[in-house]
């Protein structure tokens, strides 16, 4: 068998002394820790690994002895070499380095036996030394990387993986490196450090200020929570129009991530850990963006100038428009600019309503038919335009308000935007409707007829197309349906294709809103920031180098960290969110547009059953 | 060692380096040939022709110095992402097996296999396009079932070396696989 011993850089040139660590169980391999230097007294060694043994959980154990040549020190070796007896072992690992040399030796010693032929190795008897294999590691990074699982591996597996216990040791026994070189005591130690801990009073007030602020989140939440439960609020009909706003879907998402945010316990698991810092980090983000479009928005000048583009497109109520508009607050100009594009959109779909009902595109409709629809479509405009108008002296305020929704982060200000289209486009949405139902109405019809045609039905009971006998009256009567239905298809299909292809248009606007919002929550822009920052944390395996190669010498590798891929870490860390990715494929949706079913944006639209 | 000469399954010298770090560590390098100047300047001549082509047709400068930026991306991207200048399969006896590829770049990217995870290293025969290829592959193992295959890992898959040149590989992997 190959020993393999895991040997920290850090000690590479360290004095000479005994060598603290732990057998890997079920491998045959040995993970360095730590070098205890020479003065020191069995007893205290003893006393301070069985207090860490209990701190740290795990077997800590002296591995055996550590001699680096110094002038002056010529006796080292042979006392280093008798600590076997004091320290009792099953195997007893002697390392030595000599000068002008760069590879280690090492001389391993069973415990049965007692008096070892010191001389053997030098001698040549290569099937009776035990083949050793050095493996440096820097122990910081492996203390703080963190081992994934290769994809398609479940955590049950994990146990066996050698490297994975490795990891776990040097992981564990944190508390061993705490001890620094300059400290006072009985033992002195060689192993990582830290360096110090600069510029930390602001670390250190932020610390100590988490835990009021979170027990202040704390008691909020509860309030608002409490506030969300009130009876009033989930009764059916705000119930059902909180669900569908999209604001709503982000505040209660919002809580949700404030809460675990924070939640008084402390994270245990790495996984916890990085859902912690990423909803926090892209909490903070959020916010700052937030800020960002706010004070873009507020700022006169730029606003102004947002305005006065806008207005042209707006042209058909210009005369409505305050004559010194420049002077007039930002918001004004704003909303007055909305307030016509709404009423611009409306004049449009007048004159495209108008265009219908003569003869589009040079085809001939069904004129009885094209006018009674036609007209129907007008008087809805009609009461939209009304509606609008009664509205518009309270959507100044409305929309100063929602201006400020921003400072909550770009995210609630994105779904307000998303809110208002969708009201906004309320009456495109209730054509589509209509459209839509009549349209079906008339398909599902003309498909039955064809069945009847062919002498079948649909059989309702055993879900197939049974044959079926008709009389003559009922095929006469059927065959009349069937032309008259055939006829006037052509004319509720273009209503229905004109008015579906504007609700794509808008379900298109609101699914990009949307799509920018979920990204924005579920990024995990602290996994990327440390994936990209200290690529050792996150590590999905570790690489290999081969060292020094000198006749006679141990092989001598160099373990280095495989970082995580950045594709890989955004996907493992992603904040779970409400799924708004289409669950239709392209197939399913045309089919859907061709049959005349409703088809939805992201989160479903009825916004207007309130208004209605 | 023995400096044999070696192809790959389209009949391009590649060239295979054994080293012997220890008796039970061995590294197998099979480095592809070189990008060759003659295609980088075929490259460069059809993208900066076809440029001119189109600047002479269209009089716009924009064209030009696109074709340009378009060329340097272009040679970058390849020599980053595609081009794997030599591929490296190192076997520590007991430890694992590490396969990594070099770009032409420099940039490296590895995978370390543990031995215990590890069944059996094989050549496989695959039917690739039209006609039949020979490749080296890591079997590995079930974790519930010892005697079950689990996944299959492919050695040198950018160059595709020929059986004379596998069997070599082959034979001194099962040397160290049988140590241990």
């Amino acid at each position: 068998m190959v020993l393999k011993i895991f040997f920290p850089q850090c000690c590479n040139r360290a004095d000479s002394g005994l060598l603290v660590g732990r057998w890997v169980p079920g491998f045959d391999s040995v993970v360095v820790l730590a070098v205890i230097h020479y003065p020191f007294i069995p007893g205290q060694v003893k006393k301070y690994l069985s207090e860490m043994q209990s701190a740290i959980q795990l077997e800590l154990t002296v591995l055996g002895s550590w001699s680096m040549p110094k002038d002056g020190q010529e006796g080292m070796d042979s006392f280093l070499k008798d600590l076997s007896t004091i320290f009792p072992q099953g195997r007893w690992l002697q390392l030595s380095r000599e000068l002008g040399k760069r590879g280690f030796a090492c001389q391993v010693i069973g415990r049965d036996a007692a008096v070892p032929p010191r001389g053997q190795p030098k001698e040549g008897g290569d099937d009776e030394k035990e083949k050793v294999i050095f493996i440096h590691y820097d122990q910081r990074k492996v203390m703080l990387s963190h081992l994934h699982p290769a994809h398609g591996q479940e955590p049950a597996a994990e146990g066996v993986s050698e490297l994975r216990l490795v990891f776990q040791t040097v992981a564990q026994s944190q508390p061993l490196f705490f001890l620094d070189k300059y400290d006072d005591g009985p033992i002195k130690l060689t192993h990582w450090q830290s360096e110090g801990r600069e510029a930390s009073i602001l670390v250190e007030l932020i610390k100590q200020a988490s835990v009021p602020m979170c027990l202040v989140l704390t008691w909020l939440l509860s309030l608002w929570t409490q506030l969300r439960s009130i009876r009033v609020l989930n009764m059916w009909p705000v119930r059902f129009v909180s669900s569908k706003l999209s604001t709503c879907v982000q505040l209660s998402h919002r809580t949700e991530h404030l809460q675990t945010i924070s939640s008084p316990r402390r994270a245990q698991q790495h996984a916890d850990f990085m859902r912690k810092a990423n909803i926090f980090v892209s909490f903070l983000v959020d916010i700052a963006l937030g800020l960002l479009l706010i004070s873009w928005l507020y700022r006169e000048n730029r606003i102004g100038r947002l305005a006065n583009t806008l207005v042209p497109v707006a042209d058909v109520s210009v005369h409505t428009l305050p004559p010194a508009l420049s002077k007039k607050p930002v918001c004004l100009c704003v909303l007055y600019s909305a307030r016509d594009i709404v009423l611009h959109v409306a004049k449009e779909l007048q004159e495209l309503l108008q265009w219908l009902m003569g003869a589009p595109a040079g085809l001939k409709m069904n004129r009885a038919l094209d006018q009674v629809l036609g007209r129907f479509f007008l008087y809805h405009i009609h009461l939209w335009i009304s509606y609008i108008h009664l509205l518009s002296p309270f959507i100044e305020m409305i929309l100063w308000y929602v201006g400020l929704s921003a400072c909550l982060g770009l995210t609630f200000a994105l779904s307000v935007v998303s809110d208002i289209v969708a009201l906004l486009t309320f009456h495109i949405y209730c054509f589509y409707v209509y459209g839509a139902r009549i349209y079906c109405l008339k398909i599902y019809g003309l498909s039955s007829l064809w069945r009847l045609f062919r002498g079948k039905k649909w059989n309702v009971l055993r879900q197939r197309v049974d044959s079926c006998s008709y009389d003559l009256d009922q095929l006469f009567i059927g065959t009349l349906l069937f032309t008259i239905l055939l006829f006037l298809l052509p004319t509720t299909a273009l209503y229905y294709l004109v008015f579906t292809l504007l609700r794509l248009g808008v379900v298109l606007l609101q699914g990009f809103i949307h799509l920018m919002i979920d990204i924005i929550n579920s990024f995990p822009l602290f996994a990327g920031g440390l994936r990209l920052f200290r690529p050792y944390r996150l590590a999905e395996g570790v690489k290999f180098k081969v060292l020094c190669e000198e006749p006679g010498m141990s092989l001598h590798l160099m373990m280095e960290i495989n970082p995580l891929k950045l594709s890989t870490a955004v996907q493992q860390y992603r904040i779970p969110t409400y799924s708004c990715y289409p669950k239709d494929s392209w197939a399913a949706l045309c089919k859907k547009l061709f049959v005349g079913d409703l088809i939805y944006p992201w989160t479903p639209l009825h916004k207007g059953s309130k208004e209605d | 060692m023995s400096e044999e000469k070696f192809t790959d399954i389209n009949g391009k010298p590649i060239s295979l380096e054994c080293r012997s770090h220890s008796s039970f560590c061995r590294e197998f390098v099979v480095s592809a040939p070189k990008v060759s100047l003659r295609a980088v300047m075929v490259c460069t001549c059809a993208v900066w022709l076809s440029a001119y082509a189109a600047f002479f047709v269209t009089k716009n400068t924009a064209v030009l110095s696109s074709a340009i930026v378009t060329t340097l991306v272009g040679m970058m991207v390849h020599i980053h992402l595609i081009k794997i200048d030599h591929e490296r399969l190192l076997i520590v006896g007991s430890l694992g097996v590490q396969v990594s590829s070099c770009f032409a770049s420099g940039r490296e990217s590895a995978t370390f296999i543990e031995m215990s995870s590890i069944k059996d290293i094989v050549i496989n025969e695959a039917i690739h396009m039209q006609r039949v290829i020979y490749y080296l592959c890591i079997l590995l193992k079930e974790p519930s079932d010892p005697n079950g295959v689990s996944g299959v890992v492919p050695l040198f898959q950018s160059s595709k070396p020929r059986l004379n040149c596998l069997v070599k590989i082959y034979k001194s992997c099962q040397e160290i696989l049988g140590q241990c």
